[in-house]
């Protein structure tokens, strides 16, 4: 008996190539380890969906920061410029003037606030009315709201917002992208925190699934050590609990996936209500495909290294006694 | 020589000796048991010759191999060569006899259908092909060990060790079992039997090794008077 070579002492086997033994076994342990989850439904269906929304909550807020991006990324080059002309231009010039901007190419339409309108408007919103009443002359300059084109980039905002501002009959031109800007900062900072929440999760989840493989291995104690008394290495015994981690990652990430969908199905109403209050073309930006298997991906990972953690702690320790 | 112990000691971490300097030596094709009273070491020379326990001193070398050079990693490769029969069976009750039969040839990539080939062989060889499809549980005593057996020799090894084959048996059955090995035996494989029924060994009429205190006391050679 030569024992350096094992294929000596079960000889008349034939092994049917290395490549396709090693896909039937995975074929037929992964097969295996499905069927185990799914004989204790009520437990599997437990963990798949903590899995699931453990990953789903994630997903789902980097959705709305994708969302948020999008909408606020639209107010950009919507902005409207105020022109304020100087004070002692009569009403006739201004129109003028506004005729004359109206001709550029990158204005949308530019609409002309008479001193007068601005006042009364003033008088209504301020509450000083009567304080307003003492003046002897209104001292609110006529103004211009130019709206650009939505062509605009932000460079050529910035040269048209320098080229109404050096027309003589204007005063001050005012544009205010600082809130957006401020608006984005806070964006990516609850991005970062979402990432950041996002791993802390990951990392429950890969201790989700080393908990239950690790109990299902104390459960299967007394077949890993026969298994092994018969010459099975660690890799055989470990196998089918790899599997059953990547089919708890495969089940949970699919499950996150339908409940952020269907969370998606549910706002899709609402979004269209408020789009249409504010007549703007804003849709809900779903998962991307990419997304998508990232997400499935992750899923996957996060049980097989869950499930390496646990077989590779706890399967050394069970030899046959 | 299949089995060879050179001056084998084997302490355990309590300080007991459960071999000490146990030198002897199977031939290939020979059927061999051992004797003694519990605690006299026979397991643990089956347990050493398996590689489930390493010897303190000596040499164990088994089938030209030297047990002390097969490395951790080794082990499963090294321990599929060998036959294993336990007084517990160790069967796996999740699944039928056929399975449990067929382990280890899952174990060592063998085909579907040449391992459903095999098992049935190995079945019919210890009468139990009609059960194939069977629980384990719902086979006797006998039944189950006859199973233990047909595992132990479904990928054809050249050494089966036995650890109290019949210790669970009555008469009638543990007979039945040694007719089984003594088959075996006929077509070339070496066995090493761990027992204590004295009057079943003498009726066998086969080599026999006492232990007592992890030392050889008898060596008894085959008597032919058998049939």
């Amino acid at each position: 008996m030569a024992v350096t070579r094992h294929s000596d002492a079960v000889a008349p086997v034939r092994s049917a190539g290395a490549l396709s033994t090693w896909f039937t076994r995975h074929v037929s342990t992964s097969i295996g380890s499905l069927g185990r989850l799914f004989r204790q439904p009520f437990a599997s269906l437990m963990i798949i969906l903590v899995i699931a929304v453990t990953l789903a909550i994630p997903a789902a807020l980097n959705l709305v920061i994708k969302n948020a991006r999008s909408v606020s990324d639209g107010w950009d080059n919507a902005l409207d410029f105020s022109v304020y002309l100087q004070r002692g231009l009569s009403e006739s010039e201004a129109q003028g003037l506004a005729r004359l901007i109206q001709q550029r190419a990158d204005v949308e339409s530019v609409q002309l606030v008479t001193a007068s309108e601005a006042l009364l408007e003033f008088k209504q919103q301020s509450g000083f009315g009567e304080a307003l009443d003492q003046l002897s002359e209104n001292p609110l300059p006529h103004t211009l709201v130019v709206r650009p084109s939505p062509a605009n980039t932000s460079q050529s905002m910035i040269l048209l917002q320098e080229e109404l501002g050096n027309l003589p009959e204007a005063d001050v031109v005012q544009v205010d992208t600082e809130w957006v800007q401020r608006f984005h900062a806070i964006l990516d900072i609850v991005k970062q925190a979402i990432a950041i929440a996002a791993a802390l999760l990951g990392v429950a989840i890969i201790v989700i699934i080393g908990n239950t493989i690790r109990l299902d291995i104390q459960n299967r104690r007394e077949e890993i050590e026969v298994t092994k008394l018969i010459g099975a290495s660690n890799a055989f015994v470990r196998r089918p609990f790899l599997w059953s981690g990547f089919w708890y990652g495969l089940f949970g990430s699919s499950l996150a996936l339908g409940l952020v969908q269907y969370g998606l199905f549910l706002l899709e109403q609402p979004v269209a209500r408020l789009a249409g209050l504010y007549q703007s073309g804003v849709s809900v930006l779903a998962l991307t495909l990419a997304e998508s298997l990232s997400l499935l991906g992750i899923g996957v990972l996060l049980g097989l290294v869950g499930s390496w953690f646990a077989a590779a702690r706890h399967m050394r320790r069970i030899e046959p006694r | 020589m299949m089995i060879q112990l050179d001056d084998v000691t084997k302490r355990f971490p309590g300080g007991q000796e459960a071999i000490s300097g146990l030198t002897l030596s199977i031939d290939k094709g020979d059927m061999v048991f051992v004797t003694g009273h519990s605690g006299a070491g026979k397991s643990t020379l089956l347990r050493l010759i398996a590689l489930i326990e390493r010897p303190t001193s000596g040499q164990v070398i088994v089938g030209g191999q030297n047990t002390r050079r097969v490395k951790r990693r080794k082990i499963p490769a090294y321990r599929r060569q060998i036959g294993m029969v336990f007084q517990d069976h160790k069967l796996l009750y999740d699944r039928p006899v056929s399975e449990n039969v067929a382990l280890p040839l899952v174990i060592a990539g063998v085909s579907h259908r040449e391992a459903a080939r095999r098992v049935r062989a190995a079945l019919d060889q210890v009468g139990l092909l009609h059960k194939e499809k069977q629980n384990p549980e719902t086979l006797s005593a006998g039944e189950q060990q006859r199973v233990g057996i047909a595992r132990a020799i479904v990928t054809r090894p050249k050494l089966l060790i036995a650890d109290e084959p019949t210790g669970n048996l009555d008469p009638d059955l543990s007979l039945e079992v040694m007719r089984i090995f003594r088959r075996f035996n006929e077509v070339g494989v070496t066995l090493l039997i761990a027992s204590h029924d004295l009057a079943l060994i003498d009726r066998m009429g086969c080599s026999r090794i006492e232990l007592a205190d992890g030392k050889l006391v008898v060596e008894e050679e085959e008597d032919h008077a058998w049939q």
